[in-house]
């Protein structure tokens, strides 16, 4: 075990090292710097401003000093936030993103789990039709309409939820509602199918036969035995979550990492666009981590290597 | 055939009509659009649906039906050219990597895989920067995003396709690789791949559509050729307290045409795959 998360963390750290050059190289050729504007700035001020941001030096040395910031945990300064720098933006902003996300996980997995559960017990019945319709709606909403649809029914229609803030718990329903519809769609679709087929299997009707309670075969023995291929859609989903976020974030306009990012991109502004790539990266190569593990504790036979 | 055949095949039926529809719409908008794709009305701003214009007019007094109709072109060919440069690469990719097999194959899917795992909007920001927010940079973005499904489907039908057995009589009669590759292999796996192209469609336009939306997507709000969608959206989001129809209809066309695109997809997934009826 000891070896596979040994392993495991090498190889995240060699994604995250790609990904770093990959980034890098990508964002060396992007034409256009981030210094051009409307107005030519002249090229004394242009020398001097590469200077500061050391974009004079040779390729290979910037690259030099990047990775070595990134070790240090130093992602440099941002070219459009002079007051700050890059991994302050971030420690300021993650937070805001990590409750949004860590709020529509936890809703996924509470609407997703009984919806597939429902749909699948009741394979072919009114049901399961109404349970993949949600989920067939859920996954082709686009998340921006979806949050635009929910500001107007609830807050402009009805005018329960205030929105445009970000500070306190009635300001996290909708954008959990929006950022979570399309994951557990996903996620209920796929425990449908897992489980339809997993209900038709011998053990189950062993379990039946032998007289267990209804609700212990369901439970102890086809849930169980379907969660291993859930729990492999985990890093996707957590993938979805937070690319979701940044949507999520633009519409509702919640101070979190993935707005920064937007402006980010809109501004050219290089360093925060690594640096926020790279967290991305990281949150994900931890997340498959976290699968991993528990991938080896909830499968007898890869708890037995 | 099980009794709910006939229902799947309406919503079969229903949503291809709609897909063929979009298409259509969208390659003849500069013949069917009511209004011309420039045109302004000073007066008559950001009025609601009437009889003169079907679905309103927008905060410049353009008319919202021709510019959804001219937004069809550009998301049906963002949707069908991401598909298809996807298809050649990624399946061309895929086969090639499963029919060699060994460390080569283990080498083109360790290279897919780091695709496959970071999220596709990141890569797809990434790569957009490089190419430019117009339509073809946008196409080269997505379609570098979008190859891996392509790859990994290829590959692993290939390495199915390997063992059977009329592929061991080709080869025992001295059939040559490209041969066995193109005449044996790659009929047996284009059901799967038909499937993936489907699906491809809508998420190129949900990709395309969101980062219009929130404003680093396509980036031309004035073009004659089309303004996308999810642009469209975006103006009408900003006027959503007082005009919800300059927002309503945009997304509207966006969510039928994915929600289309995605029932076809699983019709013709239940349709070329036995094992799921």
């Amino acid at each position: 075990m000891v070896q596979i998360l040994l392993k495991r963390t090498v190889h995240g750290l060699i994604v995250l090292w790609i990904v770093a050059t990959f980034t890098f190289l990508l964002l060396r050729v992007a034409p256009g710097g981030p210094f051009d504007s409307e107005r030519k700035l002249p090229p004394e001020v242009l020398a001097n401003l590469e200077a500061k941001y050391h974009l004079d030096e040779p390729v290979l040395q910037q690259y030099a000093r990047y990775l070595g910031g990134i070790a240090r945990g130093d992602f440099g300064p941002s070219y459009k936030y002079l007051d700050r720098g890059v991994t302050q933006i971030i420690r300021e902003t993650l937070p805001t993103s990590a409750m949004l996300g860590g709020f529509a996980l936890i809703f996924t997995i509470l609407t997703g789990f009984p919806i597939g559960l429902l749909a699948a017990y009741y394979r072919r019945s009114i049901i399961d039709r109404w349970c993949l319709f949600i989920a067939t709606l859920g996954i082709s909403l686009p998340n921006f309409i979806l949050g635009a649809l929910l500001i107007w029914l609830v807050t402009l229609e009805l005018g329960w939820l205030q929105v445009g803030r970000w500070d306190d718990w009635q300001s996290v329903i909708l954008p959990t509602i929006t950022l979570a519809a399309a994951p557990a769609a996903y996620l209920s679709a796929l425990l449908r199918s897992t489980l339809i087929e997993t209900f038709s299997e011998d053990f189950i009707r062993t379990a039946r036969a032998k007289g267990l309670q209804e609700p212990v075969v369901v439970v102890k023995h086809a849930l169980a035995h379907s969660l291993l291929p859930v729990l492999t859609v985990m890093g996707p989903l957590a993938a979805a979550l937070l690319t979701g976020s940044f949507v999520v974030e633009y519409v509702f306009a919640i101070p979190g990492m993935g707005r920064f990012f937007i402006t980010a991109v809109t501004d050219r502004d290089y360093p925060l666009i690594m640096g926020v790539t790279l967290v991305y990266t990281a949150i994900l190569v931890g997340a498959n981590f976290i699968v991993d593990v528990f991938y080896g504790y909830v499968d007898p036979r890869v708890r037995a290597h | 055939m099980n009794k709910s055949a006939p229902a799947a095949n309406r919503w079969l039926v229903g949503s291809a009509s709609i897909v063929v529809g979009v298409i259509i719409f969208g390659f003849l908008a500069p013949w069917i659009a009511p209004y011309s794709i420039g045109g302004l009305e000073a007066n008559n701003l950001l009025q609601p649906p009437s009889a003169g214009h079907w679905m309103g007019t927008d905060g410049l007094g353009r008319d919202l039906l021709t510019r959804v109709l001219y937004g069809a072109r550009v998301s049906m060919t963002v949707g069908i050219g991401t598909a298809l440069i996807a298809l050649v690469l990624g399946t061309s990719y895929g086969l090639v990597a499963g029919f060699k097999g060994g460390n080569w194959d283990d080498f083109m899917m360790r290279v897919v895989d780091i695709f496959y795992g970071l999220p596709d909007m990141l890569i797809f920001i990434l790569l957009s920067l490089v190419f430019g927010r117009n339509i073809g940079g946008l196409l080269i973005a997505l379609g570098l995003v979008t190859w891996v499904r392509f790859a990994r489907i290829a590959r692993g039908q290939v390495l199915q396709a390997k063992e059977f057995l009329f592929v061991e009589s080709a080869t025992a009669l001295g059939a040559s690789r490209s041969r066995i590759l193109l005449r044996h292999i790659l009929p047996n796996i284009i059901g799967p791949i038909i499937v993936t192209l489907t699906f491809s469609i809508p998420s190129a336009i949900l990709a395309e559509s969101t980062l219009s939306f929130i404003g680093i997507g396509i980036n031309d709000p004035y073009s004659s050729w089309g303004t996308s969608w999810g642009t469209l959206a975006q103006d009408g989001y900003r006027a959503m307290r007082s005009y919800p129809h300059v927002i309503a209809f945009p997304a509207a066309a966006i969510f039928v045409t994915i929600l289309a695109f995605n029932t076809l997809g699983n019709g013709l997934r239940d349709a070329l795959d036995p094992k799921q009826r």
